[in-house]
């Protein structure tokens, strides 16, 4: 009898051990990435181990690796914080130069991505090293204690946007790198989740075996930083998506006309309504007082539906 | 005088809002967050109306404040080791365009190996920026070092930045009774800034950050160090002033304690010196002549108040956070460079101790009485650094 070939690998590059909190969504992201990422070098190069990982500071960097221990089973190195694409492109010049094959993993945070990380991710796409660029974005600076990224989404909590007398929470539109990548016309950019892993997983590989860099926006859920019970980490995810807070798209050369969706609704209109997802979460727990903001966020995420030729319509 | 049980960077975050700052721009990094955080809640409630800026890096942190600084807005940021050292360029930017921004530093430990425990290193390696440094012994010199950094760096004849340095997690995140002054007390101590010259001023439009070529550049560098030499009259002053006004006296650079009939003197910085001070304690008790000299500013050096020291010491024993490759403690070396040109030439040794937040003990500053003092017995000098906690 043939033994059916499981739809994700059963290889493990992020060992058990890590320090990450129980119900942590960016640990799923390390570990479904890496598995993608190996099934892609193997059907590429015949060889799943053909790659390494450079890695920006925080949290999931923190959490793997405290000497004498790592948690990863591949090659790994962790520069700065505000370097992992450029720390990418060194080893991926010199992977090239000393004659190696696959492609190289970069991974950082929403802070280490879309705050200060930003211009060496930018100079990685433009000079098209190849590297595949994962951005686990759990929407705040976590490691350092749930500080406000420019990916923090609008009406947040974090404790740099407090909510009080005088402050709604984080008062700015959230920044959605995916679209600043794609604008450099690389061969693959894509947004994902972990509340549809297999929709990351094939993305993953998609981008592991385009020629060139590849960008994956990715939300994982942070259990303290979002104020969520361990066990909703993956439920609140898929709410994301369900209300229309999350897209999940593909962008190819920068064809912004072919944007391809998945699971976005065929009529345009989400059927749960955001406070559903709102609701679940502490950080928004100040916000279910405040239509009005509700009503702003509702705004800022038709706007960026529209930015994606969509017109939506929210409940 | 309001007396409150805060952490460091607390005390760090009241002293901002007291000292009326008016821009913040800052970056999060361990061990600072709490500082940015607890004036992002200032905000928020309403108890402050601080412009607070925050920054995608701690690059920009530094260049916003430059910014708001030459504008003529009272300017204050915080940081830590890897945001410190990745705002090098620009605090050559903040003292060469001769801006009064106070800073305050959480020292920690420079990766890698990644750490985020006390170590002087990160600070010290911006020693020659041209910024001043005040090393901070408790949360009370936090406050009161914030509060008279702006004092100092805001006076006509100097004009310069200044850092105020306190321990990770043995400051910052440690709690403590540190006393505020009454708003308008300090309002009298520290009135609004007088910049010299600022963007705001249409009739005669400044230009700030301009070429010099060799004909004209030495010369700014010249008036940089005459400035942190006057700024050592201003510090004491101004030290003095603060101890009339609120009861704590800063007018020494170098702190002594028991130093008057010491035969050894235990020299150092930061929060390590509280423990110093009290193994002094102990080993006065026990009938050793030991004092302490905490040396608070580093920048500008004090070293007249040293050589006065010096002179009637017979062993110096530096205690070194930190440690400068290929040569030895930073501290140490400065110290003994002070002396070279003087009679006063004691027998110094140097301990680098509490790298990395290693623990140091009180039985730690015992073992190195007793080996101070046999080598000063002796009058034999076995090595000039000793890398004191080192497993062996
Ligand atoms: C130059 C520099 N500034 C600040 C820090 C402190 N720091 C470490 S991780 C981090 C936040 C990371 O946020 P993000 O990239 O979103 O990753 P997360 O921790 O949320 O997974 C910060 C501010 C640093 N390590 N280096
Ligand atoms: S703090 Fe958040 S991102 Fe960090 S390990 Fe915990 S759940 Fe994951
Ligand atoms: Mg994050």
């Amino acid at each position: 009898m043939a033994v059916r070939k499981p739809p994700i690998t059963t290889r493990e590059y992020w060992a058990p051990g890590h320090a990450a909190c129980a119900g942590c969504g960016c640990a799923i992201v390390m570990r479904l990435a890496t598995k993608a990422f190996s099934e892609a070098m193997e059907e590429k190069y015949g060889d799943p181990d053909a790659f390494a990982i450079a890695h920006a500071t925080g949290c999931m960097e923190v959490v793997s690796a405290v000497f004498p221990y790592t948690a990863w089973k591949a090659p790994w190195i962790h520069v700065a914080f505000e370097n992992a694409a450029a720390a990418a492109s060194g080893v991926e010049a010199a992977w090239k130069k000393l004659g190696y094959k696959g492609k190289i993993l970069a991974f950082a945070g929403d802070g280490g991505t879309a705050d200060i990380g930003l211009q060496a991710l930018s100079g990685m796409l433009e000079r098209r090293h190849n590297v595949v660029y994962i951005m686990y974005d759990n929407e705040a600076y976590m490691n350092t204690g749930i500080q406000r990224s420019s990916s923090t989404p609008y009406g947040a909590w974090t404790t740099t946007s407090p909510p009080g007398k005088y402050s709604i929470g984080e008062d700015k539109p959230k920044k959605w790198v995916a679209l600043i990548a794609a604008a450099h016309m690389v061969p693959y950019v894509a947004t994902a989740s972990i509340a549809d892993p297999y929709d990351f997983y094939r993305k993953v590989k998609k981008a592991a075996k385009v020629d060139g860099p590849a960008f994956i926006q990715v939300q994982g859920t942070c259990v303290p930083g979002w104020r969520v019970p361990p066990e909703k980490s993956v439920e609140v995810a898929r709410l994301a998506i369900e209300t229309g807070v999350w897209p999940l798209f593909e962008i190819e050369n920068g064809d912004f006309r072919n944007i391809k969706f998945q699971r976005f609704p065929k009529d345009g209109k989400f059927k749960k309504p955001i406070e559903e997802y709102l609701k679940l979460q502490g950080r928004f727990k100040h916000l279910l007082k405040n239509p009005e903001a509700i009503q702003q966020l509702k705004e800022q995420i038709k706007e960026m539906w529209k930015v994606l030729g969509k017109e939506v319509e929210l409940p | 005088m309001v007396k409150k049980v805060v952490s460091g960077n607390y005390a760090a975050a009241y002293a901002a809002k007291h000292a009326r700052v008016e821009v913040v721009a800052a970056y999060p990094i361990t061990p600072q967050t709490s500082i940015i955080e607890k004036i992002a809640e200032f905000i928020a409630n309403g108890e402050s109306d601080i412009q607070y800026v925050p920054v995608e890096s701690e690059h920009s942190a530094m260049a916003a404040c430059i910014g708001a600084s030459a504008t003529g807005a009272r300017a204050f940021t915080a940081t830590s080791a890897q945001g410190l050292a990745l705002m090098h360029e620009m605090l050559h930017w903040a003292s060469g365009a001769r801006l009064p921004i106070v800073m305050v530093d959480v020292n920690r430990a420079m990766a890698p190996p990644w750490s985020v425990w006390d170590d002087q290193t990160d600070s010290l390696a911006q020693r020659d920026t041209g910024w001043m440094q005040f090393y901070a012994e408790n949360n009370q010199e936090v406050y009161d070092g914030v509060l008279m950094a702006f004092k100092v760096a805001e006076h006509k004849d100097v004009q310069l930045p200044a850092m105020i340095i306190e321990s990770a997690f043995i400051l910052s995140h440690t709690y403590a009774i540190v006393d505020m002054p009454p708003q308008e007390e300090i309002d009298e101590f520290l009135p609004p800034r007088k910049p010299l010259y600022t963007l705001t001023d249409f009739d005669n439009p400044i230009a700030v950050g301009a070429l010099a070529t060799p004909a004209d550049y030495y010369e700014f560098r010249y008036k940089i160090a005459k400035a942190m030499e006057k700024a050592k009259e201003v510090i004491k002053e101004v030290g003095k002033e603060f101890g009339e006004r609120f009861g704590r006296d800063y007018s020494q650079m170098i702190e002594l304690y028991k130093t008057e009939d010491a035969d050894i003197v235990f020299m150092g910085m930061g929060s390590l010196m509280g423990t110093v001070k009290e193994a002094v304690d102990v080993l006065r008790r026990e009938g050793y002549k030991v004092g302490a000299a905490k040396v608070r500013w580093f920048r500008p050096f004090p070293s007249e108040e040293l050589y006065e020291l010096a002179k009637n010491v017979q062993g110096i024993a530096v205690l070194d956070r930190n440690f400068s490759f290929g040569q030895e403690g930073i501290l140490f070396n400065e110290a003994k460079g002070v002396l070279y040109n003087t009679d006063a030439k004691p027998i110094m040794k140097d301990y680098i101790v509490g790298i990395g937040g290693r623990d140091f003990t009180v039985e730690d500053v015992k073992k190195i009485a007793n080996d101070m003092l046999k080598i000063v017995e002796s009058g034999k000098l076995d090595e000039e650094v000793d890398w004191f906690h080192l497993k062996r």
